[in-house]
C-alpha cells in the first residue's frame, strides 16, 4: 500500500519537483545570444568545460536503468553481471584518443552526429542515413529502458494502479514534465541536473556500502551468503565465480560493451558538447571514478541476498520483477527519509539519460533525415526547432512502448541495441582512422554484420522465463558446430563478420573501379582544437560546411 | 581550401595552441602505447577468477577486478600528462 510509504514519496516528488524547476531555468543557464541554432539546444553551445562535461557525460553512460539492473543480474546470476566493472575500466583507454579525433573533425566542420561525419568522411548519404537509423533504433528502446527504472522505484513504493492507464499515470506526468523543459532548455537541461543527480546516487551508495555491510554481519558474510545461494541452484553458470564456460562470454560481452558504449548517440552527444581536447581527455581519467561507483551498486545485488530480499511479482503471474531487487533492498533496510532520497537519485537518474538519448536521436533525424532528405535547404533555426519536435515525439514513443508493450519487449530491444549500434563500429570509429574501406563496403558489412547478429540473438533461448528467442547475448558456440559449451557474445562476432565483409567487398568494388567518392576531410582536421582558425562558424548563413564539399 | 576564412564566433584564448602539425607530432606520441594495458589486463579471466586471497571480505575477482580501475586511472592521467601540449615535453 502507498500509504506505508508516504515519507518516501514525499521526499521522492519533493526532488522531482526540484530538478524540473532546474530543467526550465537552465534555458537561461551560460545562455548564448541566439539559442534557435542546433549547436546551442542539441549541443549546449559546444562549450562545456571539464566538470560539467564529468557530471553530464556520467549521468548520461550510468543511466537509472543500470543502476537497477545491474544489481539485479547480481542477484539471479551472480560473477557474470560484473562484467560491468571490466566495460567501464576498458572503455576510457580504448577511446582515449578515438574521440579527440571525432571531436576536432567535428568541431572543425561543425558535425553535430556521427553520421555527420560518415556522410562527408566517405561522401556518402546513404552511409550516413543507414548509420542515423541504426543510432535512432538503438537508442529509443534505451530511453524506454529508463522508465522501467523509474517503474521499479514507483512499485516498491506502492504507486499501482488497478488498470494499466492509472499504474502508467505517474511515468506519463513525469515524462510530459521532461520532455517539457527538454523542449526548452536543450542539452542545458540534463547538463544542470546532472549535478543534482550524481550527487544524489554518490551520497546513497557511499551511505549504502558503509551501513549495510555492517548490518549484514560484514563483507565476507556478504559474499559467503551469496555463495550458499548460487551452491544451491541448479544452473551451472551460476555463482560468485566464472565458471569454465561462462569466461569467454564475460570477456567478449565487457570488450564489446565498451566498443558500442561510445558509438550510442547520446554518448557522442555528450562528447562533442565539450569545449576542447584537452577536456575530453582528462574526462577519460576522471570518469573511471563511476566504474567505482558501479562496482559498488552492482555489490548490492549480493546485498540483497544476503538480506533476503524478496522481488516483488512481475506484470505476469509467477513471475518476479527482478529490477525491484534495489528498491525494495533500500525500503528494507533503510529509514523511510532515506530511501526516499535513494528513490528519487533513481528517479533523477532516469531523467539525465532519457533527456540526452532524446535529443541525440532527434539531432540525427534533423541533420541526417530531414536535412539530407527532406529540407536540404533548413537554416540553423529551422534545424533547431525540427530538432525539439522531434525530441517530443521520440519521448512520446519511449512512453507508448511502456504503456502498450511489455516491458519485457524494450529489455529485449535494448540487447539488440548494443548488438545494432556495434556495426557501425566500421564506418565511425575505423573511418575516424583510414578511408581505406569502400563505401560499398561498408554498407555490404553493415548489412551483413545486421543480419548475422540478429538472427544469433533470435537463436538465444531463455530457460529462466521459457521463451525460445531474444533470451539474452551469450550465443553457445556449439551452434556454430564447435565442440563445446563455451558461450560468446554475439556483438562480437557480428563485428567481426562485418569488417570481414566490408573488407572482402572494398577489395572486389576496387578491383572494378567503382567510384569511391571524395573525402570531404583533410588529415589536419583530426588535430585541430579549440580557437582553430579554420574552423567554420555554424551561426554564419550559408556557412554550414558540413552539407558542402570542400573546394 | 577552406570555404570560409571568418573568424570564430568565440574568443580565442591562445592561438599559439593550434599548430596542427604541432598536436599531430603528439598524437602519435610513443606514450599512447601504454594504454593498452589497461584495456588488456581486465580481459584475462585467469588473472582474476578466483575467491583467495580475500581482501577486507572481498574474493580476489571483486577486489582485483575494482583496483583495475585504478590502474585505467593512472595510466590515462600518466599518458594526458606526458602528451600535453603545454607543460609536457
Amino acid at each position: 500500500m502507498w500509504r506505508d510509504h508516504l515519507t518516501e514519496i514525499i521526499i521522492f516528488t519533493g526532488l522531482f519537483l526540484l530538478v524540473s524547476a532546474m530543467g526550465f531555468v537552465a534555458a537561461r543557464w551560460r545562455a548564448p545570444r541566439d539559442m534557435a541554432h542546433l549547436d546551442e539546444w542539441g549541443l549546449g553551445g559546444r562549450n562545456f568545460g571539464g566538470w560539467i562535461t564529468w557530471f553530464l557525460v556520467g549521468g548520461d553512460l550510468y543511466t537509472a536503468y543500470t543502476f537497477v539492473a545491474v544489481p539485479a543480474l547480481m542477484f539471479g546470476a551472480g560473477a557474470a553481471g560484473f562484467f560491468a566493472v571490466p566495460y567501464t575500466i576498458v572503455i576510457y583507454p580504448l577511446v582515449f584518443l578515438v574521440l579527440c579525433r571525432l571531436w576536432s573533425v567535428s568541431h572543425r566542420h561543425g558535425f553535430v552526429t556521427p553520421a555527420d561525419f560518415v556522410r562527408r568522411r566517405f561522401d556518402s548519404p546513404a552511409l550516413a542515413l543507414l548509420v542515423a537509423i541504426t543510432g535512432i533504433v538503438a537508442t529509443m528502446p534505451y530511453i524506454a529502458l529508463q522508465l522501467v527504472g523509474i517503474e521499479a522505484v514507483l512499485k516498491t513504493m506502492g504507486v499501482t494502479g488497478d488498470t494499466a492507464l492509472a499504474r502508467h499515470l505517474p511515468i506519463i506526468i513525469a515524462f510530459a514534465i521532461l520532455a517539457a523543459y527538454t523542449y526548452q532548455s536543450g542539452l542545458r537541461a540534463p547538463a544542470l541536473i546532472a549535478f543534482v543527480k550524481d550527487t544524489l546516487i554518490y551520497v546513497v551508495i557511499l551511505a549504502a556500502v558503509l551501513w549495510l555491510p555492517q548490518r549484514l554481519g560484514g563483507w565476507g558474510a556478504i559474499f559467503d551468503a551469496a555463495d550458499a545461494k548460487f551452491a544451491a541452484s541448479p544452473n551451472p553458470n551460476d555463482g560468485v565465480l566464472l565458471s569454465a564456460d561462462n569466461q569467454l562470454q564475460y570477456v567478449t560481452l565487457a570488450f564489446g560493451s565498451a566498443l558500442a558504449l561510445f558509438l550510442y548517440p547520446h554518448s557522442i552527444t555528450g562528447v562533442l558538447a565539450s569545449r576542447n581536447r584537452d577536456v575530453i581527455k582528462r574526462n577519460m581519467s576522471a570518469l573511471p571514478a563511476y566504474s567505482l561507483l558501479l562496482g559498488l551498486i552492482a555489490l548490492l545485488g549480493f546485498m540483497a541476498i544476503a538480506a533476503g530480499v524478496k522481488p516483488l511479482p512481475g506484470a505476469r503471474e509467477g513471475t518476479v520483477d527482478s529490477n525491484t531487487v534495489v528498491p525494495v533492498l533500500f525500503d528494507q533496510q533503510f529509514p523511510d527519509w532515506f530511501a526516499g532520497i535513494a528513490y528519487a537519485a533513481i528517479g533523477i537518474g532516469a531523467l539525465v539519460p532519457a533527456a540526452i538519448m532524446s535529443i541525440a536521436a532527434a539531432n540525427l533525424f534533423t541533420r541526417n533525415i530531414y536535412k539530407e532528405y527532406l529540407k536540404p535547404d533548413a537554416t540553423p533555426a529551422q534545424e533547431a526547432n525540427v530538432s525539439k519536435i522531434t525530441s517530443l515525439v521520440v519521448k512520446v514513443g519511449a512512453v507508448a512502448c511502456i504503456v502498450f508493450l511489455d516491458p519485457q519487449f524494450s529489455i529485449d530491444l535494448q540487447l539488440i541495441g548494443g548488438v545494432v549500434i556495434l556495426q557501425t563500429l566500421p564506418a565511425v570509429a575505423l573511418g575516424l582512422y583510414t578511408r581505406w574501406l569502400h563505401r560499398g563496403g561498408l554498407v555490404a558489412g553493415w548489412a551483413a554484420g545486421m543480419g548475422l547478429g540478429l538472427w544469433m540473438l533470435y537463436q538465444i533461448p531463455n530457460a529462466a522465463t521459457g521463451r525460445k528467442h531474444f533470451g539474452g547475448s551469450a550465443f553457445p558456440l556449439a551452434d556454430f558446430g564447435f565442440d563445446t559449451k563455451k558461450t560468446i557474445y554475439v556483438g562480437i562476432v557480428a563485428v567481426l563478420v562485418n569488417l570481414a565483409v566490408a573488407a572482402l567487398v572494398t577489395l572486389a568494388l576496387r578491383a572494378a573501379t567503382v567510384a569511391d567518392g571524395t573525402d570531404g576531410t583533410e588529415p589536419d582536421d583530426y588535430f585541430a582544437d579549440e580557437g582553430d582558425p579554420r574552423v567554420t562558424p555554424g551561426g554564419a548563413p550559408g556557412a554550414d560546411a558540413a552539407r558542402e564539399p570542400v573546394g | 581550401m577552406s570555404d570560409s576564412v571568418t573568424p570564430p564566433p568565440r574568443p580565442r584564448p591562445d592561438a599559439t595552441t593550434t599548430d596542427p602539425a604541432a598536436s599531430r607530432a603528439k598524437d602519435h606520441s610513443f606514450w599512447n602505447w601504454l594504454l593498452f594495458v589497461p584495456i588488456v589486463v581486465p580481459l584475462i579471466p585467469a588473472l582474476f577468477n578466483a575467491d583467495s586471497p580475500r581482501f577486507l571480505g572481498f574474493p580476489r575477482f571483486y577486489w582485483l577486478q575494482l583496483a583495475y580501475i585504478l590502474l585505467g586511472v593512472a595510466t590515462t592521467t600518466l599518458v594526458y600528462q606526458m602528451t600535453k601540449k603545454r607543460g609536457g615535453r
